[in-house]
């Protein structure tokens, strides 16, 4: 017997559709809401691209950019971030983050679908896009560095998942190391997207790319948080000691992030109240139509409530942990909202002081860009619940499971396998090249 | 014609608000043939605005501008009555959705003043030199064409993927279903211009003379003309952006400035020309 001679389900912790057979009824019909959701998100949009969007979505020529991009960015910038917050496992060795990296990686590929599902959605023709960003490409244009990026992520992603299903360090590592260079590249250049529009003081600057980077990273760490207390309640098991240490580890790194984000949101506001550009966005914030976006959801919910509950959860009380994700999230999405729709707010008109430019823009999501949102919150969803079973919790580490020939590193406490005649340690050796 | 040798690429155009007729006349006795400077920094005159947007960068003066014909417009504000004779010649020339338009007509209300208390404002793509939405396209859908300077659109090209739309600073854009495209001003190129007519739609339908069409290389163009007098200001919409616009703007009823059209005196409101 060759010791990687193994069954490829078994080796990767794959149990299939059976796991889901087997699932609870209540999970199943949380999966089948989903699913639902998915299925009315994509047939509405569909509805809507055959109607025609403009009959249909609530953008205009002045607000052209709606609910559909602000959860476009959501999904993308919180794939960006669990990228980044697995990184510093996997990537940079940060042990006690180890534990964490499967899920990570495996929602970042989820949640970059999952804003893909929506952006198709927006824009008028999606199939073009396959064929004249690569015969006709504008290398000064951020739009097309942002599809050439993502999707050159989504592939390192991917290969990079494989590899850790595999067990192979040193590729998983490489691919990793290269997944996270090009989505920081691909998530700066998003910023840079808004923030090169030389029209939309609100956007203009470097603020907004170096923002995104670190927002990412905020909201990589309150997915994982989530997604991995929440699959902790879903799948009743005793959570081991390196997977506490991990969340105890993650918890400490985004405090720190929300943190951050409060010191970036503060000077926003602060500098934007005294340019002539911004402040009339900013003051709607403040206090006008946008207030209770922004107070109440993206500085109460998406800041200071987590941030409270996560120092109060020290890091181990997991169920206080996961309602502060969970509402955080909600706070998040409030968050790449008003990043995108305020900043249109402002005719360019506005400056110049005529009657049709005097009043703020208003825009309002119609119930086809809701839904159609919610086509890739769904299949998000889904993919989510159906991952936790049947990828049985993105741990290989529990003993039913590790395959024959396979033995849990003490190092990283992923599963190794021994070659003919080598002992466990010749094979930790091996895998982590460490000697 | 000549130009003195003044740095004023290097001087920022902030708009011209403020500006007395006294001051400019102070100015004017300095001797500075084309350029206007104004004792608190800013520049008003053609000039600076002609240098800031059509020079590449360099500090002097371009005499020569990048096209070749350089189709401009020159708005004269004043003589704007809001008709929309413009608007809808436009609408029927380039077949645009009621829904759509590619240019309008802006109402800007005054209080306190003694001779008017509204002006109107046509606005239109800009063409603008350095455009920021040809910067932002991803598939090269929207160019500028190399001979004429016309911001035009490959229809077919176009993802719709909206981020034109946001680029443009002049809101020039709009998508339309029809095309499946965005789509813009292009200076009737497609419905007029190449098939060798020599004014917009926009243009030759008004009463007024408020919208002139011509060739900024041209100086016998009254657009040449009009962009190169000195008598009266002329501006820009929104020169902090620097997309260095070809849509000039004067107020435009002055008598000098027929004196200085010569030949090409404006017939205002010439009953034979709707
Ligand atoms: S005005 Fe707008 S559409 Fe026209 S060239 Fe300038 S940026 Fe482009
Ligand atoms: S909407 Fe069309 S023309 Fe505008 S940037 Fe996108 S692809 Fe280019």
């Amino acid at each position: 017997m060759t010791g990687r001679m193994v069954n490829i389900s078994k080796r990767w912790g794959f149990h299939g559709v059976e796991a889901l057979k087997n699932a609870s009824p209540l999970y199943k019909l949380t999966m089948g809401m989903f699913a639902l959701l998915a299925l009315a998100g994509v047939s509405v949009g569909l509805h809507g691209m055959i109607t025609g969007y403009h009959h249909v979505y609530g953008v205009t020529r002045e607000i052209s950019w709606g609910v559909l991009i602000s959860a476009y960015i959501f999904c993308v910038v919180t794939s960006t971030g669990l990228c980044i917050v697995s990184s510093i496992g996997h990537v940079f060795g940060g042990e006690a983050f180890m534990p964490i990296a499967k899920r990570a990686v495996f929602m970042s590929i989820v949640f970059m679908f999952g804003g893909f599902c929506i952006i198709f959605f927006d824009i008028e023709n999606p199939f073009r896009m396959a064929i004249w960003n690569v015969i006709s490409p504008n290398f000064v244009s951020n739009m097309w560095w942002m599809g050439t990026l993502y999707g050159m992520y989504l592939v390192f992603m991917i290969v990079e998942y494989y590899f850790l299903l595999e067990q192979n360090h040193s590729l998983s590592r490489l691919m990793g190391f290269f997944g996270l260079v090009v989505g920081i590249a691909a998530h700066s250049n998003l910023g840079a997207v808004f923030g090169m529009l030389h029209g939309r003081p609100f956007w203009y600057g470097p603020y907004l790319p170096i923002y995104f980077i670190f927002s990412a990273a905020m909201s990589g760490g309150c997915a994982i948080l989530f997604f991995t207390t929440l699959g902790w309640k879903i799948n009743p098991e005793i959570m081991n000691q390196r997977m506490e240490r991990a969340i105890k580890a993650i918890t400490q790194v985004t405090i720190f992030l929300i943190s951050v984000i409060i010191f970036f949101t503060i000077w926003k506001i602060i500098t934007g109240m005294v340019s002539e550009g911004k402040h009339l966005v900013i003051m709607s914030f403040l206090t006008g139509d946008y207030a209770i976006n922004f107070w109440v959801f993206e500085i109460f919910l998406g800041m200071v409530l987590p941030l409270y509950l996560l120092i109060r959860s020290r890091g181990n009380n997991f169920n206080l942990i996961m309602w502060a994700t969970g509402l955080m999230m909600i706070g998040i999405f409030f968050m790449r909202y008003d990043i995108v729709i305020p900043g249109q707010m402002e005719s360019v008109y506005h400056s110049l002081g005529v009657e049709e430019a005097k009043n703020m823009l208003t825009y309002t999501p119609s119930f086809h860009e809701i839904m159609a949102s919610l086509f890739g919150i769904g299949f998000i969803g889904l993919a989510y619940f159906a991952g936790e079973k049947m990828l049985n919790g993105h741990q290989l580490e529990k003993h039913e499971i590790v395959p024959e020939g396979g033995y849990i590193c003490p190092g990283c406490g992923a599963i190794h396998f021994m070659e003919e005649g080598e002992s466990e340690e010749d094979a930790m050796k091996r895998h982590h090249r460490i000697w | 014609m000549k130009f003195p040798k003044i740095n004023f690429d290097n001087m920022k155009n902030e708009g011209t608000s403020s500006v007395t007729p006294q001051e400019r006349r102070k100015f004017l006795k300095l001797g500075l043939a084309v350029a206007g400077v104004y004792a608190g920094g800013k520049i008003l005159s053609l000039t600076s605005i002609v240098g800031t947007a059509h020079a590449s960068g360099g500090s002097s003066i371009v005499k020569k501008y990048p096209y070749n014909p350089h189709y401009s417009m020159v708005i004269r504000q004043s003589l704007c009555i809001d008709c929309e004779k413009c608007v809808e010649s436009c609408n029927k020339t380039n077949h645009v959705p009621e829904y759509g338009y590619r240019t309008r007509i802006l109402t800007k209300k005054y209080s306190g003043t003694l001779d008017k208390q509204v002006e109107f404002i046509p606005v239109l793509c800009n063409h603008c030199n350095d455009a920021p939405c040809v910067r932002a396209c991803p598939t090269r859908a929207t160019f500028k064409d190399p001979i004429t300077g016309i911001v035009r659109m490959e229809s077919k090209k176009c993802i719709g993927c909206k981020t034109c739309i946001l680029a443009c600073p002049y809101d020039a854009r709009y998508f339309s279903a029809e095309r499946r495209a965005v789509d813009k001003c292009d200076f009737c190129w497609e419905e007029r211009l190449s098939k060798g007519e020599t004014q917009t739609g926009c243009s030759s339908a008004c009463p007024t003379g408020a919208r002139t069409f011509g060739n900024l290389t041209d100086p016998e163009n009254i657009v040449y003309k009009l962009v190169h007098q000195l008598e009266e200001q002329v501006w820009v919409l929104r020169p902090a952006d620097d997309t260095k616009p070809n849509i000039f703007y004067m107020k435009g009823n002055m008598r000098s400035v027929d004196n200085i059209l010569n030949g090409q005196k404006f017939k205002y409101f010439d009953p034979d020309k709707v």
